[in-house]
């Protein structure tokens, strides 16, 4: 089933991960099997964040010798990053096997990406300067308290609560998703993509990287190549929805715009409130209650609506 | 319409036939036989007894329990504050109640109710009234998806836009939206009414059984076996009596409404002897 939501605040911050974590808490019961953020901060300046993973959850609790295996991937992932001379300014260890970087590099950043995640068990789940991309498993509590998410000052989230039913219960097959080598963009769905494995071989073929066969991940791979040449964000949104079969509601965001759409035979639910200040969307109202606690106009989008918001 | 005769009039609005043609059915109880149509357990209420919850700390189950008590307290008239979109309030009501939700509801509200009088000043999520039998519902904002599911009697009414697969599986009653309805409305319709006063979103009607659709404003497209229909006489009194109850008009008049129906006749629907008709409905 899973549920998903986004809230984006127009011209000004908020504690955008107290208010995620409300609004996925509320949709456990559509997912509990992990939950995912992918939380927008300030601007740093010339600052990128960097969030990745060497193990999964599950590895970190069971394998012969993991504990030291993981401290090795670690080191191998620092050496990398200085042998191309990315400078790192501050470490944090979310867990025993994820990590938060701030980090500064004026060159590629995509050699980056691809020489980090060349390290075994290695993943980026982000990379931008104001994209944070936390995801774990267990419910949104769980996974705030984990990556100490509320207070998180911010702009705009999406968020995911997922009920695995094509793909393992892992990190890796956990929403959201990084428009890997985009900066910032991230997405997260509710539904199914039946053609995944024809649109996924076609992306392959261009060279895209996929770290999970969860077909979700097909759309920000997807939303990532029509950037590539040159198609704006809603225009390939709405190319999207000719594009994808199946069911399917998805979230979109980027470093300060943040998009929805629904599939042709709107199948998928989706909730939506907007006022000048704030539009908040989610699988559910109660959700979207969470942070808007009185009563409230809000509206089903239709099939085939392709919506962006600017923060 | 002056020279029709009852039965005539009937067939022509396709409210009832003893030919079992398939035509919507319509049937009248004498209300003498009142104490026949009560469920056993139905309490006895007074509508002029009245009282008020406030729901904003309260979850679904303890919503819906403390209403029963209210009931079997003999509160005819309920009014529900703080809904707070909460799913599944107001469920499975089997008798009279004047039932008020100050704000709105979220997945299957009030669905399964056989009887309550019920007005939602908010909005309502999916599958709002599924599988409701007799009664009112009016909706003041607007409805999510599958709105009127698998309905089989009564009337709902939404003022505001309905969501798609609006009166999916409709099996008898009447559905009023005021303003637009999705895509894939009235699929699989059975039997019933569905008046749409705004548009209509593409496959309206898809693979309809029976029941009678009229439509205000533009189709985006019909669905497989769903063709217009001839808009009669009796169509706009009925038109003008169904909406005027509930303050709505045709932004063109019911006259310009455009009317669907199925456009084939389903063999072995069509032929149920009435004892079997009667459990599939």
């Amino acid at each position: 089933m899973c549920g998903i939501a986004g809230i984006i605040h127009r011209n000004r911050s908020s504690d955008i991960g107290s208010e995620m974590t409300s609004m996925l808490q509320s949709l456990k019961h559509r997912g509990p099997d992990s939950t995912g953020f992918a939380i927008y901060g300030m601007p740093r300046g010339d600052e990128f964040v960097l969030r990745f993973k060497v193990a999964e959850q599950e590895d970190a609790a069971k394998g012969y010798n993991i504990h030291q295996e993981i401290r090795d991937r670690r080191a191998e992932v620092d050496r990398r990053l200085a042998e191309l001379g990315v400078e790192v300014v501050e470490t944090v260890d979310a867990t025993e096997y994820a990590y938060r970087y701030r980090i500064k590099h004026g060159g590629d950043m995509r050699k980056v990406a691809d020489y980090v995640e060349d390290v075994t068990s290695t993943e980026i789940l982000s990379l931008g300067s104001r994209l944070e991309l936390i995801k774990d498993l267990g419910d949104a509590s769980t996974v705030s308290d984990q990556y100490a998410l509320r207070g998180f000052n911010g702009t705009h989230a999406i968020g995911h609560t997922r009920m695995a039913t094509e793909s393992d219960v892992d990190i890796r097959s956990a929403h959201p998703y990084w428009a890997y080598p985009y900066n910032d963009i991230a997405v997260v769905h509710n539904g199914q993509l039946t053609n995944y494995w024809i649109m996924r071989r076609e992306l392959e073929r261009k060279d895209f990287r996929f770290m999970s066969s969860c077909d979700s991940e097909l759309i920000s791979v997807y939303i990532a190549d029509k950037l590539q040449e040159g198609v704006d964000l809603e225009e390939a949104m709405v190319q999207s929805v000719d594009e994808f079969d199946g069911v399917f509601t998805y979230l979109v965001a980027t470093s300060d715009k943040l998009g929805m759409a629904k599939d042709d035979m709107a199948a998928k639910p989706m909730v939506l409130y907007e006022s000048d200040d704030l539009v908040a969307m989610a699988s559910e109202e109660v959700a979207i209650r969470q942070v808007l606690p009185h009563e409230i106009d809000t509206h089903d989008p239709y099939d085939r609506e392709v919506r962006v918001w600017q923060s | 319409m002056a020279e029709l005769n009852e039965t005539a009039r009937s067939h022509d609005m396709g409210l009832h036939t003893e030919q079992l043609t398939g035509r919507t059915q319509q049937r009248f109880f004498d209300i003498s036989e009142e104490e026949n149509h009560l469920y056993p357990e139905a309490f006895d209420v007074d509508f002029n007894k009245r009282t008020t919850i406030d729901a904003i700390d309260m979850d679904a189950r303890d919503v819906n329990r403390k209403i029963r008590d209210l009931m079997a307290e003999g509160y005819g008239s309920i009014v529900v504050r703080n809904p707070q979109a909460r799913h599944s309030l107001g469920v499975g009501i089997l008798q009279r109640l004047n039932l008020i939700f100050e704000g709105s509801l979220g997945y299957f509200g009030v669905g399964l109710i056989d009887g309550p009088n019920v007005r939602v000043t908010g909005r309502v999520g999916w599958s709002c009234a599924e599988n409701m039998m007799a009664g009112t519902v009016i909706v003041e904002k607007n409805a999510g998806s599958t709105f009127g599911a698998a309905m089989r009697g009564g009337d709902l009414v939404c003022m505001g836009d309905v969501g798609s697969r609006t009166g999916i599986d409709q099996k008898g009653g009447t559905i009023i939206v005021g303003g637009r309805t999705g895509a894939f409305s009235a699929f699989m319709m059975q039997r019933g009414r569905m008046i749409v006063l705004g548009d209509a979103g593409k496959n309206l009607g898809d693979s309809m059984y029976d029941g009678t659709i009229f439509v205000g404003g533009t189709i985006e497209s019909l669905g497989v076996d769903a063709v217009p229909g001839d808009m009669t006489d009796l169509d706009c009194a009925w038109l003008e009596r169904k909406l005027g109850m509930y303050g709505l008009t045709a932004p063109n008049g019911v006259a310009n409404m455009t009317k669907i129906v199925a456009g084939k006749q389903l063999w072995n629907y069509d032929n149920l002897e009435p004892s079997e008709k009667k459990i599939v409905l």
